[in-house]
């Protein structure tokens, strides 16, 4: 026990490093792109365009935002969503909505900052809808969750796969719901507006400006999974997490907390929908698959389940070599030895092995909590407690 | 006094709940009776040929069912890469029959062929989930279940690429050795392709039923289903008893691919997924775990997805997903037993 809290005080210690450490990646980011790369020569220039455009690494903290929201529902309570791909798809639907022309049955301009002649539609405060995403996203999950969060924790697997393919089929056939067009189908909203932010607004090619946007919203995001970790609900999900009938026992509503887990993580998924929809300037439905919610998944597994700095690495690396390092390192690889490897088609490959071998070889991720290894390497204590192994299968 | 108080509070309330449950599934049920009965009505013959349609697909989704509830009975794992071992038997018949052996047309000869390559992919389909099992599940088995779970998908993902790899990412037709001959009975079409569905899957249907229930063998599965280490201690070797059930899911799974890829003509890499949780649907409306269930469940499955594409009243064919997952949905709502099983809410 002494131990498990030793080990809780010093991930409180290097909470503040990290925050320190993420703050000044971000800052050198923004600086090196707004101050040192215009100004270099065009080799060098090129290399960063190819490896870490600013395009891709403003991607990059989208992910960490998602991951992190799943991290809440997978890493912390310990329920399985395989569909988190349709809160995505809601919170870049809120933005399409309430910040484009698209609307144009209405007429609604709240410290909104549309286009010179496209007036027409709902145009809200970005942090207007950045909230509204968050709320609108946060009801669709107590919708998800609510009646299935009793069942067993396979089947809700099964339930959350379900509405992650329900809703953005919704979103493809939305342009003909009893005759009103809801979401414009394949073609998805486009042109959305221009964010304002304190006056400053944020233009379609201003890449830093977006950078530094989506880099707060993540930023956040890792504050707050990190405030809500150590809190009472999330002490109570990890209680859940490793111990239902324990939990329970010590007086922690199953139930609600568990449900909590699901909206609260579930509003990760609705403010990064939102953020994506504004770093790409519109919202269009056939980017939401099944292999999102996979790919967002197995950055929870490779960083570490719960660990929230774990995660942000994981989702990192992997949005990394998603975007830009299959294509890149794949091309280095053939120009170099003359092969023809077509890299890219590898990416269900890598996936699929990476969830099989991080859960046959390290469970608990590569950068684990000290609670959670213990948690998923569980089955080793059996042979130190054979009877109590026992009464524990006949329980079964 | 107070605790009194908000305990009979509380369960008022529970009640009150449970009743609008209720109410709003008769719902449902109403609803959905309402719009095949009114599409009976207006058109009966459509109606009865739609359901011939979904008859024959759902012996296939039925077969696929068989795979996930005999797993799941066994070692309590949704095998997400079922679905996709499903596509992957598709593709191998279709490289064998079609490509290897050149049996592209019908014929004496090629329907023999078919018969030989039947057997060949019930039996690639039975090594393939035998290997996955040994694999990747074997090791997790006394794991938390997030993890074989987890697992799963990621074999479903490799086994996904194998079959992008091997038939490319766009849908292959394939040139069927049945003939497309259709037979007339009062007024309706009935497809050659629907008897042989018929001919192949009934009795491959009863012969898996019979292992598991009249069989040694079988008998060890049940057993091992309830309690594995008295089963051990009774004298049955578990591990291979998992193996023989994964090796049967497998064979089902192989025997529908077949059938899949000869009357339905096509097969892609990226079939296994979405009918893999067609059958799944299927699996747990029956009942998950049971047997019967799951055929059951397959035809209800199958002759549902029939009428919301087929029918002249009815959703149309881009909405056959949404429809699927929302009895899914509402299953695990009101039923999450199943039609024919036991209720499966988490037991303390």
């Amino acid at each position: 026990m002494t131990k498990l809290q030793a080990a809780h005080h010093a991930v409180g210690v290097n909470n503040k490093k990290w925050a320190i450490g993420f703050s000044t990646v971000v800052g050198v980011i923004f600086l090196l792109n707004v101050f040192v790369l215009p100004n270099a020569n065009t080799q060098v220039q090129r290399f960063f365009n190819a490896w870490f455009s600013l395009n891709s690494l403003a991607e990059i903290m989208i992910w960490i935002l998602m991951a992190l929201g799943l991290n809440i529902i997978v890493g912390y309570a310990g329920l399985l969503d395989l569909g988190y791909v349709a809160f995505w798809a809601l919170g870049g639907y809120v933005a399409g909505w309430l910040m484009s022309p698209f609307l144009s049955q209405f007429q609604v301009d709240f410290f909104g900052n549309p286009r010179p002649g496209l007036e027409q539609g709902i145009h809200f405060n970005v942090f207007i809808v950045l909230i509204l995403g968050g709320v609108f996203t946060a009801i669709w999950g107590i919708i998800i969750g609510g009646p299935t969060l009793r069942l067993k924790s396979d089947y809700l697997a099964l339930v959350t796969l379900g509405f992650g393919e329900i809703i953005p089929q919704f979103m493809l056939n939305g342009s003909d719901i009893g005759g009103l067009n809801i979401t414009n189908g394949a073609q998805g909203i486009g042109g959305l507006d221009q964010p304002k932010i304190f006056g400053y607004t944020i233009g379609t090619f201003d890449l830093p400006a977006k950078f530094l946007m989506v880099s707060l919203m993540a930023g956040a995001m890792i504050f707050f999974s990190i405030r809500l970790r150590d809190g009472r609900l999330g002490r109570a999900w990890l209680a859940i997490r490793e111990d239902e009938l324990a939990a329970s026992m010590m007086g922690v509503p199953l139930w609600r907390t568990k449900f909590s887990s699901y909206a609260i993580g579930a509003v990760g998924g609705g403010i990064g929908g939102v953020g994506f929809a504004i770093l790409i300037g519109g919202v269009y439905a056939d980017r939401f698959n099944f292999v999102i919610s996979i790919i967002i998944l197995a950055m929870v597994v490779l960083g570490g389940m719960g660990n929230v700095w774990g995660v942000v690495v994981g989702a990192t690396v992997l949005a990394w070599v998603n975007a830009v390092g299959l294509v890149q390192v794949g091309e280095l690889i053939n120009n170099t030895f003359g092969t023809k490897f077509n890299f890219p088609s590898y990416q269900f490959l890598l996936f699929g092995l990476l969830l099989v071998l991080m859960m046959l070889f390290r469970r608990e991720g590569f950068l684990p909590e000290a609670r959670m290894r213990m948690v998923m390497n569980e089955e080793k204590l059996e042979d130190v407690e054979k009877v109590t192994d026992d009464t524990k299968i006949g329980s079964h | 006094m107070t605790s009194v108080a908000t305990g009979i509070a509380r369960k008022k309330k529970i009640s009150l709940s449970e009743l609008l449950l209720r109410i709003s599934m008769f719902l449902v049920i109403g609803v959905i009776t309402y719009w095949l009965g009114f599409n009976l009505v207006i058109d009966p013959r459509a109606f009865l040929q739609v359901s011939i349609n979904g008859i024959n697909n759902g012996l296939l989704y039925a077969l696929i069912a068989l795979g996930y509830t005999l797993v799941y009975g066994i070692i309590e794992l949704i095998n997400f890469a079922h679905g996709d071992l499903f596509m992957l038997c598709s593709v191998f018949s279709f490289a064998i029959l079609t490509e290897l052996f050149g049996a592209k047309a019908p014929g004496a000869k090629n329907f023999a062929l078919l018969l030989v390559v039947l057997l060949l992919t019930m039996i690639f389909g039975a090594i393939v989930n035998v290997t996955i099992e040994r694999v990747a599940y074997r090791r997790l088995r006394n794991a938390p279940k997030l993890a074989p779970l987890i697992t799963a998908v990621g074999m479903s993902f490799v086994l996904q690429w194998i079959g992008l790899k091997w038939v490319g990412s766009v849908p292959v037709n394939v040139n069927t050795v049945l003939p497309a001959t259709k037979y007339q009975f009062a007024g309706l079409e009935v497809a050659f392709k629907t008897f042989v569905i018929f001919a192949v899957t009934i009795p491959i249907l009863i012969l898996f039923v019979f292992i598991v229930n009249k069989t040694r063998r079988g008998r060890a599965m049940r057993a091992t289903a309830q309690d594995k280490d008295a089963s051990r201690l009774m004298g049955i070797n578990v591990n291979q008893t998992i193996s023989f059930t994964f090796a049967i899911a497998g064979a089902a799974a192989g025997a529908a691919g077949i059938m899949w890829a000869q009357t339905i003509g096509t097969v892609s890499y990226n079939l296994g997924f979405q009918l893999g949780l067609i059958a799944f649907t299927s699996a747990v409306l029956g009942g998950v775990g049971n047997l019967y269930g799951a055929v059951l469940g397959g035809l209800i499955v199958g002759l549902i997805q029939a009428y919301n594409d087929g029918l002249t009243v009815g959703p149309g064919q881009r909405w056959s997903q949404t429809m699927v997952f929302t009895i899914l949905i509402l299953l695990m709502v009101y039923r999450p037993g199943g039609l024919l099983g036991q209720s499966s809410q988490e037991k303390v």
